[in-house]
């Protein structure tokens, strides 16, 4: 067995698309089946490559949003100028094939077992970033964790939501925050604007008051944030301005795509 | 052998050929922004052109820059990543006007640049009205993005000879590859013969 | 550290390269830059992911760590700005 999941983890293994679920407009997760999948830790993600009939190959890495050991899916926001998004968010149908390399990561990844993954959990998303954050909830739930969890979540507005019944209903110990920075429901009373730094401190585990020698690393709150690069900078900068330690901040950036 | 994945296809498709399009690339009206690194940030008042190696080194400030006699060429432009970008308008200082401030006798130059990016040419693709140290496109000032305040441009060549924020040429005796020719990247790179990578 | 520009990614964007070049996991690796000493795990550095080629660079002093360049289905790798990497 151990030998099956070093070679799926290296190599390209063809999978099919076994159903395509909706979340948004604009966002899709495509439920995969992968036959020589080794497994994955929460956070981790996977490559994909498609290849056309002219031989032609493009490769897109994409969080896998399922948490360990739920079938594999991935969550995909199409971008307007893309070339593997609007395929994959609007051609793709169940039984299309496609090929796989994967689970990739060990640096974004939460992990109940470990020191860090019995502290305070801070989850910053910034637009689809909460694509790897979904999958580390699903698992803080699987495995009945009940360490503190807030998640800040950005989002242009609320349609764009993804995962919205599903954060309606969090599980004991988990607190949902929106922001939702462009246009927002009537009546809503939550955060309408980007993530600064006033937020982050009335979101953020406090550890500024925390004297760094009374604490050792190993208890302190660990955040993991995801999204555009521009949200992971400023968000990683403010935490750090609270007085997270570089270290107890983990950081995933998702380039240009898509604004927050 | 890859699975096919069906209805999936490149997003663009290669230009008919008419002429002015090189083999393998296709015409893009947008004027994409590629990056090895982050975008300097020079103040005019500390930017300068130099020729180094000639019989002494030779170098223009920025406002001594803008006094040279300058050109607006309109010119098509070719990057290795296939995308071609056609009727670009540019101002700047012919290399022919540069080179002649300089007494040399060395058939190559090694171009520098605001964070560190080197590429390499033969005197001869500088001269000759082929190639100029740009400081406007489209009518405006380069933006930084694009390699403003000043560019190298030799459109004739792979568009990554035309160096962003170049400072600089360095005469030499032997063609020495710079940034991307010494990964593998073609030490010419005329766009004509296809000569993207070293060896075709 | 300056804030890193809108395109730019880092190093778990590199996993799976990485993984098919080195034949383990390597963003928790940590990388010494050979330039400024800032040691940090590859997960944190700065990628510059072109289709030209992807070019690492350090968080603190921007010093060129890493290139990767495919010609013809072979990837040339260049390490020379690390100074240690583990």
């Amino acid at each position: 067995m151990a030998g099956t999941a070093v070679r799926g983890r290296l190599t390209w293994q063809t999978a099919t698309v076994d159903s395509v679920i909706d979340e948004t407009p604009t966002v899709r997760t495509l439920v995969l089946g992968v036959p020589d999948w080794g497994g994955h830790q929460a956070g981790q993600h996977l490559d994909i490559r498609l290849t056309g009939d002219d031989g032609y190959q493009a490769e897109r890495s994409y969080s896998i949003a399922a948490a360990p050991g739920e079938p594999v899916a991935i969550t995909v926001e199409r971008l307007d100028d893309g070339e593997v998004s609007p395929y994959l968010t609007e051609d793709v149908q169940a039984g299309d094939e496609l090929e796989v390399r994967g689970p990739i990561g060990g640096y974004f990844v939460w992990d109940p077992a470990r020191p860090d993954g019995d502290v305070p959990l801070l989850l910053l998303a910034g637009g689809s970033g909460v694509v790897p954050l979904r999958s580390i909830l699903r698992h803080r739930s699987q495995v009945g964790s009940s360490v503190p969890t807030r998640l800040l979540y950005s989002a242009r507005n609320w349609d764009e939501v993804i995962y919205r019944s599903e954060f309606a209903s969090p599980a004991p110990g988990v607190e949902v925050i929106y922001t939702l920075t462009r246009q927002q429901p009537a009546g809503w009373t939550g955060y309408a604007r980007r993530v600064d730094q006033a937020m982050i401190t009335e979101v953020a585990w406090p550890v500024a008051q925390i004297p760094m020698a009374q604490i050792p690393m190993a208890q302190m709150p660990v955040a993991y944030v995801c999204g555009p690069t521009n949200f992971v900078e400023a968000v990683a900068a403010d935490l750090v301005a609270l007085g997270y330690p570089p270290q107890r901040v983990k950081t995933e950036r998702f380039g240009a795509t898509g604004t927050p | 052998m890859s699975p096919i994945s069906r209805g999936f296809h490149r997003r663009h498709e290669e230009a008919e050929p008419a002429g002015r399009v090189p083999p393998g690339q296709y015409v893009t009206h947008d004027f994409p922004v590629l990056s090895a690194g982050p975008t300097p940030h020079t103040p005019l008042e500390r930017w300068t052109f130099s020729i180094e190696g000639g019989s002494s080194p030779v170098s223009w400030t920025w406002q001594e820059f803008q006094a040279l006699p300058s050109e607006t060429v309109t010119v098509d432009i070719h990057c290795v990543t296939r995308w071609s970008k056609l009727d670009t308008m540019w101002k700047g200082v012919s290399l022919d006007v540069l080179l002649d401030a300089v007494s040399y006798d060395d058939p190559y130059v090694l171009a520098f640049c605001d964070g560190g990016y080197t590429t390499n040419l033969p005197v001869a693709d500088l001269k000759g009205g082929k190639a100029w140290v740009a400081y406007s496109y489209d009518g405006k000032p380069l933006p930084a993005e694009h390699g403003g305040p000043a560019r190298l441009l030799v459109p004739h060549l792979y568009f990554w000879k035309s160096a962003k924020w170049v400072r600089g040429l360095r005469l030499k005796q032997v063609d020495a590859p710079g940034f991307w020719e010494m990964y593998g990247y073609h030490m010419y790179g005329d766009p004509w013969r296809e000569q993207r990578y070293a060896g075709d | 550290m300056k804030p890193l520009e809108d395109d730019v990614l880092d190093g778990n964007a590199i996993g799976g390269k990485l993984i098919e070049l080195f034949g383990i996991e390597m963003t928790t690796a940590v990388g010494t830059c050979g330039v400024c000493g800032n040691a940090g795990q590859v997960a944190e550095m700065a990628v510059y992911l072109m289709q030209m080629g992807t070019v690492v660079r350090c968080r603190v002093c921007d010093n060129v760590l890493m290139v990767f360049v495919e010609v013809r289905g072979v990837t040339c790798v260049d390490l020379q700005g690390l100074a240690s990497l583990s």
